[in-house]
């Protein structure tokens, strides 16, 4: 019997995780899907669009981090279900990003002269 | 993995320890990436010797490919929404669907390399050649395991291995396939369409 089976024989109420693993099965229907990958396919032809426009170069990289960052964030909240998943999930996948970014941003500052 | 009568799964925490595991992995994952793009945003523009990146790069033709490796993304999802409807067969044509534009995308990535070779840029030509094939290469690899494992399951699937039920390894394959085209959708951005 796992934790939540004896919580609810007991009447309890559930954890958030457990209440969430419940409704784990409330995810978007293949419309949906279709949709956000028509937004997918729009924004990733402003990405390229946005490439052969002539404009300050820092605009333009802040432009191009953002659409990629919206980019990957529908892709991992809605394709890889963490909008619907359980939250141990997503602090894992979190986790491993914050740990990245901290390791890139070393080693950038690193080369650059930034740490001694 | 036994079911509990609640629907609950036989786990301390209720969670598949399969997915757990899948996700630790992913996140690991993220940390090589990381690393091989930290590393060529170091070196592409330090290089003695050509070709150097505004030389090669062929931004309408890896647009291409990153809207192909985009939209199966989208099949794959597809796929996963079939089956845990218990509809094997599309489920079958979606599966199949994401392995072909998964071979395109692998396909493209060749043609590129070779196009890179002929125009001079090896693994050992300088820093750009070799922090660029290291990351695109690793990625490349990625997706042809990616594209193995959607096969697999293919095939698995037309001798009636795939049901309703086993929708969470559709899932798992799915998860692994989506980091790939988010890893590909960080790489498109910093590497070919942010030139220093």
């Amino acid at each position: 019997m796992t934790l939540a089976d004896y919580r609810a024989k007991r009447g309890e109420p559930l954890i958030k995780e457990e209440e969430e693993h419940a409704h784990a099965d409330h995810h978007p229907n293949a419309l949906e899907y279709a949709q956000i990958g028509l937004i997918l396919a729009v924004i990733t032809a402003a990405e390229v669009g946005l490439y052969y426009i002539d404009m300050d170069h820092s605009l333009l990289v802040a432009v191009l981090i953002m659409l990629s960052i919206a980019k990957f964030a529908m892709v991992v909240l809605w394709f890889m279900h963490l909008k619907f998943d359980a939250n141990v999930f997503s602090v894992l996948f979190v986790s491993g990003m914050a740990l990245t970014f901290a390791v890139f941003i070393v080693v950038i500052a690193a080369q650059r002269g930034h740490l001694v | 993995m036994a079911y509990a009568a609640s629907g609950h799964l036989e786990t301390s925490t209720g969670l598949d320890n399969r997915k757990l595991l899948m996700w630790l992995f992913l996140a690991s994952d993220c940390l090589f990436f990381g690393s091989f793009i930290a590393a060529y945003l170091l070196y592409r523009d330090r290089s003695l010797v050509g070709p150097y990146p505004e030389d090669l790069f062929d931004i309408p033709f890896t647009s291409v490919s990153a809207f192909i490796l985009l939209m199966s993304s989208v099949s794959m999802v597809l796929a996963l929404a079939a089956i845990q409807r218990g509809n094997v067969r599309n489920m079958q044509i979606w599966l199949f669907t994401t392995a072909a534009l998964g071979t395109l995308f692998i396909s493209g990535q060749a043609y590129e390399f070779t196009e890179f070779n002929q125009e001079g840029l090896g693994l050992s030509t300088n820093l750009f050649g070799t922090t660029f094939f290291v990351l695109t290469g690793f990625h490349g690899a990625h997706v042809t395991i990616g594209v193995l494992i959607l096969v697999s399951l293919f095939v698995v699937s037309l001798r009636g291995g795939v049901q309703q039920k086993d929708s969470l390894t559709i899932e798992l394959a799915g998860l692994y396939w989506h980091f790939v085209d988010i890893v590909w959708i960080v790489i498109f951005t910093l590497i070919y369409l942010i030139q220093p």
